[in-house]
């Protein structure tokens, strides 16, 4: 059944459904990479909620006109319109007023939520039959999915995934220096509004099927995804767009397979699903890793310590130091050096005298600037220079391990 | 036409005519909210001088920069550059913005940084070719970090960062090179370096103009300075302008005397 669904072979609807949210799912992920970069992420939730009234009003102006009031590309460019207008609004209030941006978008995302709601609630009352389906903008709705209605959505996302190439550049940059950016002439405030437009643009494409209140998910969760597995601009907007679309289909396919699964909500779980995944396991910058580097440092810490106290004649308390020299063959369990032991424990305590001459003379302050407490001295210095040094200190020559 | 002629030493042939320097400010006044930041100044850089602006901090030093390039609206005033409007003129003028200005932890390496420089070669479509990353990595040889171009920006320590912003600066081919306090918390071998590179750029004949901080080294890397402290203080050769009567004027007698004594010695 899933398999069927995943290979889109599970009907005309669920075809078409699956289709579309990829494209969509790319598109969010692509763009949603540029908000996040810039630090907007949060900019996409206002614009969402503020597409409501648009689609209440749309739906008015249509039926008061005497056409069909569910007509998808009309009901979008209501909610475009309305959506505009809302990020003018956050814009205006984070530029002319002494609100910082997180107040303005808490006021301008509940203000149209709640005009939009007022609308939809007015619309249900004034023509119940022919007003069912709007409530679906809320959380998304594919039941009824046309063939227009898809052709719809996966047009909106190809031409947002155009732009996006086309404005890549001057969009990074804006996003990492945008003083630079503004110096070498790039019009920051246009580029921060293309980027925005761009998310408007996702959100009103993705109305139908995931909803307004969760389509932030689908902009937000795969660029910091992507995030983990890569250092690179321009990789970081190919994974985000994999995973969005990846997301998307797998997430268009379970709810198909399963008739009581909502399909919006699901492409989001998936989402996060991977984001999961990605944060405990991605190498480098996932838990995990950080969590084995964590220990990874502790120990040579504790073994450096355990070394220089064994050298000097100290008695070693902590356990978890004599277990590491113990481990390594350089203790006994009553703490007592093995030859080995005692052979490192004269190179470390060495080391250090020789860091200390190292970071005093100025002739050597490249080297000393990489002074941590752990490094070894010959990592940073030449055999000759290490030889100076030594001559410097005086006593045996030639202490290496 | 008739030119008024200046005596001043160290006058470059072309200087004499000011409306060519190749940044001449003229009535600038930039404030954020109600308080006047920078308060109608003028100032008229020497080309193939090295200028460092100097004055307390919220002087207005990295403001007045800003406004020269447009990156804030002015309230009143304008900046020439060689002679003509900013917009004619961006190709000609290279900027480094402070380092903490940026999110050093953002998905970029050492050598898409550098890249940056040649966004009015690559513009929006153009692909990213050899000859360009030769360029850039020439630029991070000329500050002796050619051998970090892979290397994500969040690991390098702030004198890297640093010298990574500089070679960005170089990319761009400009004749007017800002920077906006380079030196602020760098390893002395950056500093050296980058005042190595600053030199190298003035015998090529560029300007260099620099928000400095440390008044002990000025004599020994500028040969001009701009004294500001919201108004215009002092202008000219570190001779005649870098002065401890100057000195405290633009900070208001804040300035420790020892500091003062070392400075103006």
């Amino acid at each position: 059944m899933i398999w069927d669904a995943l290979t889109l072979q599970l009907g005309y609807n669920a075809t078409l459904v699956t289709i579309g949210a990829c494209f969509l799912g790319v598109a969010a992920g692509v763009t949603g990479t540029f908000l996040y970069l810039r630090k907007r992420a949060l900019v996409s939730d206002a614009i969402s909620h503020a597409t409501l009234p648009g689609v209440g009003l749309a739906f008015m102006a249509m039926v008061a006109l005497g056409g069909d009031g569910r007509n998808l590309p009309g009901l979008l460019f209501g909610s475009a319109v309305s959506a505009g207008l809302g990020l003018l609004c956050v814009n205006w209030l984070t530029r002319r007023t002494r609100l910082a941006e997180d107040a303005a978008i808490g006021a301008v995302l509940s203000v149209f939520f709640g005009f939009g709601i007022v609308l939809l609630t007015v619309i249900q009352n004034m023509s119940a039959g022919r007003a069912a389906g709007l409530e679906g903008f809320l959380l998304g709705s594919t039941a009824g999915m046309l063939w227009n209605d898809a052709m719809v959505i996966a047009g909106g996302g190809v031409l947002t995934l155009v732009l996006v190439m086309i404005l890549r550049r001057p969009m990074s940059h804006v996003a990492f220096d945008p003083e630079f950016a503004a110096s070498s002439g790039v019009n920051v405030a246009r580029i921060d509004l293309a980027i925005m437009g761009l998310a408007m643009a996702v959100t009103v494409v993705g109305l139908k099927i995931v909803g307004l209140i969760l389509i932030v998910a689908m902009l937000i969760i795969p660029p910091v995804t992507a995030r983990f597995w890569t250092n690179r601009t321009d990789l970081m907007v190919l994974i985000s767009g994999t995973c969005g679309g990846i997301a998307a289909w797998v997430g268009a396919a379970l709810s198909a397979s399963a008739p009581s699964l909502p399909t919006g909500p699901i492409i989001v779980l998936v989402s996060f699903a991977m984001f999961a995944v990605s944060l405990f396991l991605a190498p480098n910058r996932g838990v995990l890793a950080a969590i084995l580097r964590h220990r990874r440092f502790q120990r040579r810490v504790h073994l450096r310590q355990g070394l220089l106290a064994l050298a000097q004649g100290q008695p070693i308390y902590e356990a978890f130091t004599l277990r590491l020299l113990k481990r390594a063959g350089l203790a006994l369990s009553d703490g007592v050096a093995t030859e080995a032991g005692k052979a490192r424990a004269a190179k470390a305590l060495r080391d250090e005298k020789r860091w200390e001459l190292v970071r005093a003379d100025p002739l050597f302050e490249s080297a000393a600037a990489l002074y941590d407490g752990l490094r070894e001295i010959e990592t940073v210095l030449t055999g000759d220079q290490i030889d100076e040094i030594d001559n410097r200190i005086g006593g045996p020559k030639g202490v290496m391990s | 036409m008739t030119v008024e002629l200046i005596s001043d030493q160290g006058i470059a042939p072309d200087a004499r005519h000011p409306e060519e320097s190749p940044l001449a400010i003229r009535g600038m006044t930039v404030s954020y909210g109600q308080k006047p930041v920078v308060f109608s100044v003028d100032m008229t850089v020497q080309e193939g001088s090295m200028t460092a602006i100097i004055g307390p901090n919220g002087a207005g030093k990295s403001t007045l920069l800003k406004a020269a390039l447009g990156i804030v609206t002015p309230l009143a005033g304008q900046a020439k550059v060689f002679g003509k409007p900013l917009r004619s003129q961006r190709h000609r003028i290279a900027y480094v913005p402070q380092r903490a200005s940026v999110d050093w932890d953002f998905p970029t390496r050492v050598i898409d940084v550098v890249l940056m420089g040649l966004y009015r070669e690559l513009g929006l479509l153009r692909r990213v070719r050899k000859t360009h990353l030769d360029k850039a990595t020439s630029c991070l040889e000329r500050v002796g970090m050619a051998d970090f171009a892979d290397r994500q920006i969040g690991q390098l320590s702030g004198g890297q960062q640093q010298r990574v912003f500089l070679a960005r600066a170089l990319a761009q081919g400009a004749d007017l090179y800002l920077l906006d306090e380079p030196f602020a918390g760098v390893d002395a071998a950056t500093e050296k370096a980058i005042i190595a590179v600053l030199k190298g750029l003035r015998a090529d004949g560029k300007t260099v103009v620099a928000v400095h901080h440390d008044l002990a080294t000025v004599h020994e890397y500028f040969d001009r300075v701009f004294l500001i402290n919201t108004r215009k203080v002092a202008e000219g050769s570190v001779a005649e302008a870098f002065t401890p009567d100057a000195l405290d004027r633009a900070y208001g007698g804040r300035l420790a005397t020892a500091q003062m004594d070392r400075a103006a010695s």
